[in-house]
This record gives C-alpha cells, structure tokens and sequence, in this order.
C-alpha cells in the first residue's frame, strides 16, 4: 500500500516540477518583456502612472504609541500631494504595512515593500534598532528609506535619507545653555540602549570642554517605570541640570515620580532630547512645566508652513492631536521625496535617480528652511530650545541663527561620512 | 544615614506596588490552579476604566475605586464563566487560554481608545510631598502603601474570617471533598476569580498616576507580580506580602548602590538561587499529599 501511494507521489511531484519550471519561464520573461511592451515610460517603478511608496510604521505592538502619529503625518503628506496633482501627473500609492513593533517583522515587511510589491522608497520606523533591522534590506535591494527621527548618529549609508537631527544639532546649543543658566553639576539618566549611550557620549564631550562635573551617568531597562531610587539619588547629589535621555513611557514614569517627590524643576531641570509634546500629553502639564527640551521643531513654532501642518494634522485626524518632533520630518520628507521626483521629470524613476536628486534640495519645512547634505544625506536643520509650560506646550526660549549642518560621527573625530561612504583617517 | 532612610522608604513603596499587582494573581492561582497570564492585563483594564471614568464623568481616583472594582470583577466572573471554567486541571490549555484573554484585552483597548499613552492625574490634595522621618516623600506614594495594606487585611479578613473564606479553603484543600459537603466548587471558583480581577483592576488604577498608561503596561506587571508569587510561594498570603517586601527592599538598595538595570538583573538572579534552595518558593504549607 504504501508503495502504490510512493509511485502516484513521484508522478505528481514530476509534473509538479515541470509546471514550475514552465510558469517560471513564463514569468520570468513576464518580467523582462512585457512592461516595456505595456507602459511607454519602460519603468517598473511608475508603472500604471502610479507611484508605489512603502509606509512602515507599527499600528501594533508598544511602539504603536509614537510610530502611529508617524504614519499620519506620512499618510496625511501623500493624501495631500495627490490632491494637488500629483507628481508630475503620476499619483503617489502607499503600500502600509505593519511590523508590529518587532524588528524582525521590520525586516521582513521591508523585504516584502521592496521586492514582491516594487516600491521605489520606503517611509518608516522609529527606533535605531528597527532601523538597524531594515538597513541590511536596503543596502542589498539598494532602495531608498527615509528615516525621520532624531537618532544617534554613527552612520553612514547611501540607502537612508535621515530627516531628523543627530546629536551635534541638538546638544550642540543646548549644552552651553544649560551650563550657562543652571550651573556645572549634571547627572545623566537614559534608558538602557544605544541612542541614550551615544547621545551621552557627545555631551560628556562638550561637558569637559566647558569644564563641568559628571556626578552620575546612569541607564534604566527599557520600559522601566519606578524611579524612586533614581530621584533618591538626584536628591542626594543636587545636580544643577539632570540631562534624560529616558525614552518611551518611562519619560512619564520619570517625569510623574520627580514630580512627586517635590523636586523643582527651577532648581534642577531636567534637560531631554526626547520628550517632545507627545509624552507631555501623556503626564500632564504639572509634571512636564520647566523642564527643557532641545528639537529642531515645536509644535508651537510660528510659521505659515507650521501653522498649515498643524490645522491640517488636527482636521484629518483629530483636533486633540498634537504634532512633534518626530511627525514633522516624517510629513516633510515626503515632500523632500516628491521634489526629487520633480528634478527627475520625464528621466528615469529608481531609487539610484531618486537619491542623486534628493541631494542638496531644499525646501520650507515647518521649522524653517532645511535641506539635504549631499555627503551625509542628512538634514540641515534648525535647532531650538523649548521650555515646558503647564498648558503642555513649550515655550521657544532660543532659536539658532543659521542652520545646523549635520555631523553624524561628530563624537569620532577621526571619522567621517562622505559621498563615497565612510572614511577612517 | 539619611540616604539610608530614603532608600528604605523607596523600598516601602515599591513593597506596596509589588503586594497590590501580585495579590490577585496569588488568591486566583492559589485556589483555582490557574496560571492566569491575563492579570497583567486586568491591571490595564483598571487603569482604563479609572481613565474613563475619570475623562467622561469627571470622577475622581477616589470616588471611582468602587466601580472601577465592580466593572472589573463582574469581567472577571464572565471570563471565568465562559472560558476558564471548561480548563480547569488541564494547565497548559489555561496559560494558553489566558495568553489569548490577555492580548483581546489589549487589541480591545488599542481599538476602541488607541494606543497613544493617556494621561491620568494624581488627585491634587495628594500631588505634593511631605516630611517623613527627616525625608520628603511624596504623599501619594505614601497612600499607595497605606491603601495596598489596607487590601492586603480585607484580602486576609475575607479568606480567614468569613464563612466564603472557610469555603474557598476547603475547596482548595481538596475540592471533592469539599463538593461532598455540599460546598458549591463552580461558585466559589468564579467568586474569587472576580475577586482577583477586582484586585488586579484596582491596583492598575492606583499605580497609574504615578507611571503611564498603555495598552501594553500589563506585560511588564506581570513579570513583577509573577517575581513575587512565584518567590513568597503560591498558597500564601503571608508569602506574598513577604516576598513584595524582599523584592522590594532588595532592588531598592542594589539600585542606590548600582543601577536599575543591574538591579533588576541580580534579583531575578537572587530568586532563581532561592528557588533552587526552596523550589516551593519561602512560604509553602505542610500537607499529606
């Protein structure tokens, strides 16, 4: 018995690869043939007179708390360039997927944008390590990701276009600030992962040069939530400014327990690169009032670009919503993206063209002008300084003068991020 | 020594948030055998429930415990109805089945309010510190270990001094028999399950002024509460608050002489040592069996 069934198996699995064999050649001339015969531009990418971009952002999963505001701010940016026209004539489609929050299913759901659905660039993530995850997919497809949040620094690909800021654009203001108006005694916290480290790193760089005291630097798990030894320890050492690189709801937790504990905020504020009017929301005004952020954009900034992302942001999603540091280069890259294809015209549309032509463009983004470095592919921005206030909104307390031109390795003098990649001297 | 004194009473107060989120879990798996991987949950539930209340009644932390509680413990009894009640003695089918429980709850609550963290205040007359043995101490804190105290003897008046306590006894000594004297199991089982819930639900709406709220928060409980029933042994309510106060104290002072993360990582280490000493955990009863 069990032989007979041996026998029909092998013949079945004969034409099975026969079959395969003939869809194969079938579809691999599919591939090579047929779009030059059916679309005029011989474009893969714009095919249909269609766009398809890959919006990557968790509507799932813990980072869902911040990546969802992310893909508004993405969505609402290509709802809107459709509406004007398009590019060119072509509309823009977004592809969504949602990778849950997990950076394997980062990977995986970019491999899927890039390869079975053709996306020209993809738009996503939030946290270096789902970055880190997608890179690799990136680099050997050789596609496009813009990358919109302030992060770390020490990268150098020719694949992502960064939109938010590195350590140098923010600290690089906000340090003499805080020595200057608080005093020389810091103690740094952050949570237990690379940015907080690296961050760190930068500003102990800037804090011996201005000659200050590190009286404690120290790293809490990633969603920790009880600070009461961590307050204790701002007690009894009087830092003049606590600089926090907590990230995620522990900057609530951090904040809400200060708060508590009947610390002043005048006295010893805590200096954060990362909460922004999100996280304020989330711990209320009381907590967040006098503590100090460095960003190159706040949602309370006066411009007619701000003002017509913001109005826009709360009538399509909500008038409770609010816009930050984050959403905002998410929104404008978008429109860095549609500029390239502008440059590009009636040439050719992959991700190669797209990347030379969003070299050196520039724009009016809600925060002022940025543009492109064409060395680093990072952002040329305007770093400010915001101090919180009861209301849950910041008050601009300085704005830099000129732009700040990006310095990725600006903690590793001996490197550099140029156009060829990464030079070691 | 004044760092001293302020450690302890970090202690004290991480004690009473560790007692408040693993009681539940400890009476339901105490007296039904279940492995309840949704309590995490049960806590964010509370936490919601008090967020709303609070946002579309103006109800206040205090006002609301009552109903937060009924809500809760009236979920906790249908769950138990519908679900748990059919898996009883079959272990691996109940973590599975309150594993699923567990990430509804979530999804519920991503859908129905959204997951951006919400915002819940510390009623105001408590929002400032006050001056304990020579320390400023938060008065919410403070209230936090009061009130997880206060549970923690309305938990042991119920089971050791009424005649349902008497009755949940018997039914987890041995339930048969129990049964044979005419004691309702089903009844007994569901009641303390809502109990549990309740518990869980309150101890959600109680911490989360003090940290953040999202659909998630319960994954990190749940660790926690686990820590502490697993350590003080499963049968106890003695344990529990034993263990709550061990684990406490123990992170409290390896934090203010390392760090947090260093901290949570010798402890875990500490209650896996412990375990192999003690693999009942500290406080087990002597039986026959």
């Amino acid at each position: 018995m069990s032989n007979k069934k041996k026998t029909k198996l092998s013949v079945k699995r004969r034409s099975f690869l026969t079959n395969t064999v003939k869809a194969g050649v079938f579809s691999a001339a599919a591939v090579s043939g047929f779009p030059y015969v059916w679309f005029k531009q011989g474009n893969a990418y714009a095919a249909k007179n269609e766009i398809k971009v890959g919006v990557l952002f968790s509507l799932t999963g813990g980072l869902a708390i911040i990546e969802e505001s992310l893909h508004k701010a993405t969505i609402m940016a290509i709802e809107e360039i459709n509406a004007a026209g398009g590019i060119n004539g072509m509309k823009l489609r977004a592809v969504e997927a949602d990778p849950a929050s997990d950076p394997a299913t980062f990977a995986a759901k970019a491999r899927t944008l890039v390869i079975k659905d053709k996306c020209v660039t993809v738009f996503g993530s939030y946290t270096s390590a789902s970055r880190k995850a997608v890179l690799p997919v990136f680099e050997k497809q050789n596609n496009l990701y813009f990358y919109p949040t302030l992060y770390e620094g020490r990268e150098c690909s020719k694949n992502v276009i960064y939109t938010g800021a590195v350590p140098n654009q923010q600290q690089d203001d906000f340090i003499p600030y805080l020595v200057k108006t608080y005093g020389k005694r810091w103690s740094l916290i952050g949570s237990n992962y690379i940015y907080p480290k690296e961050e760190n790193n930068y500003c102990k760089i800037l804090l011996k040069k201005l000659g200050c005291e590190v009286l404690m630097e120290e790293y809490v798990p990633l969603g920790h939530s009880e600070f009461s030894s961590v307050v204790n320890k701002f007690k009894n050492d009087k830092p003049n400014v606590i600089f926090s690189t907590v990230v995620g709801d522990s900057v609530v937790a951090l904040h809400k327990q200060y708060r508590a504990a009947g610390l002043n905020p005048e006295k010893m504020p805590m200096a954060s690169l990362t909460t922004s009017e999100n996280e304020v929301a989330a711990m209320g005004g009381d907590a967040a009032a006098g503590h100090l952020t460095s960003a190159p954009y706040f949602m309370v900034h006066q411009s007619a670009e701000n003002e017509k992302f913001v109005s826009s942001y709360k009538k399509r999603w909500g008038s409770d919503k609010v816009t930050h540091f984050v959403s905002e280069p998410a929104y404008f890259g978008v429109y860095l993206f549609k500029q390239a294809l502008e440059k590009i015209g009636k040439g050719d549309i992959t991700p190669n063209t797209i990347r030379e032509a969003v070299k050196g463009q520039e724009m009016i983004a809600p925060q002022g002008k940025i543009k492109i470095d064409p060395a680093t592919l990072h952002t040329y921005l305007w770093p400010k300084i915001g101090i919180c206030k009861s209301n849950g909104q910041f008050d601009i307390i300085q704005k830099t003068d000129q732009w700040r031109k990006p310095i990725p390795y600006a903690a590793y003098p001996n490197q550099t991020c140029t156009e060829k990649g990464l030079v070691t001297s | 020594m004044d760092f001293f004194i302020s450690q302890f009473i970090s202690g004290l107060s991480m004690t009473s948030i560790l007692l408040m989120i693993s009681l539940g879990l400890a009476i339901i798996y105490g007296t039904t055998g279940v492995i309840n991987m949704a309590h995490g949950e049960f806590v964010m539930i509370g936490a919601y429930t008090s967020w709303f209340l609070q946002t579309t009644f103006g109800m206040g932390l205090l006002v609301s415990i009552i109903p937060i509680f009924l809500i809760t413990a009236l979920m906790g009894f249908l769950i138990e109805r519908i679900v748990i009640r059919h898996l009883y003695n079959r272990l691996l089918d109940t973590i599975l089945a309150t594993w699923g429980i567990g990430v509804l709850l979530q999804q519920f609550i991503r859908l129905t309010v959204g997951s951006e963290l919400k915002y819940l205040k510390i009623p105001s007359f408590m929002a400032e510190s006050m001056t304990l043995f020579g320390q400023e101490v938060s008065i919410y804190r403070v209230f936090i270990f009061v009130f997880a105290i206060l549970t923690f003897f309305v938990a042991w008046f119920i089971i050791f001094k009424t005649s349902f306590g008497i009755r949940l006894r018997a039914v987890t000594q041995n339930k048969d028999i129990a049964s044979c004297f005419g004691i309702n199991s089903g009844v007994v089982y569901s009641s303390t399950f809502a109990f549990g819930t309740g518990i869980a639900a309150v101890a959600g709406a109680f911490i989360a002024p003090l940290k953040s709220i999202s659909p998630d928060m319960g994954t990190n409980y749940i660790i926690d509460a686990f820590m502490v029933v697993v350590l003080g042994g499963v049968e106890s309510l003695i344990g529990t608050a034993a263990s709550s106060l061990i684990i406490g104290e123990t992170s409290s002072f390896l934090a203010s002489f390392s760090n947090d993360t260093l901290a949570k990582a010798l402890v875990l280490l500490m209650i896996i040592i412990i375990l192999r000493i003690k693999p009942q955990g500290l406080f087990t009863k002597r039986t026959r069996s």
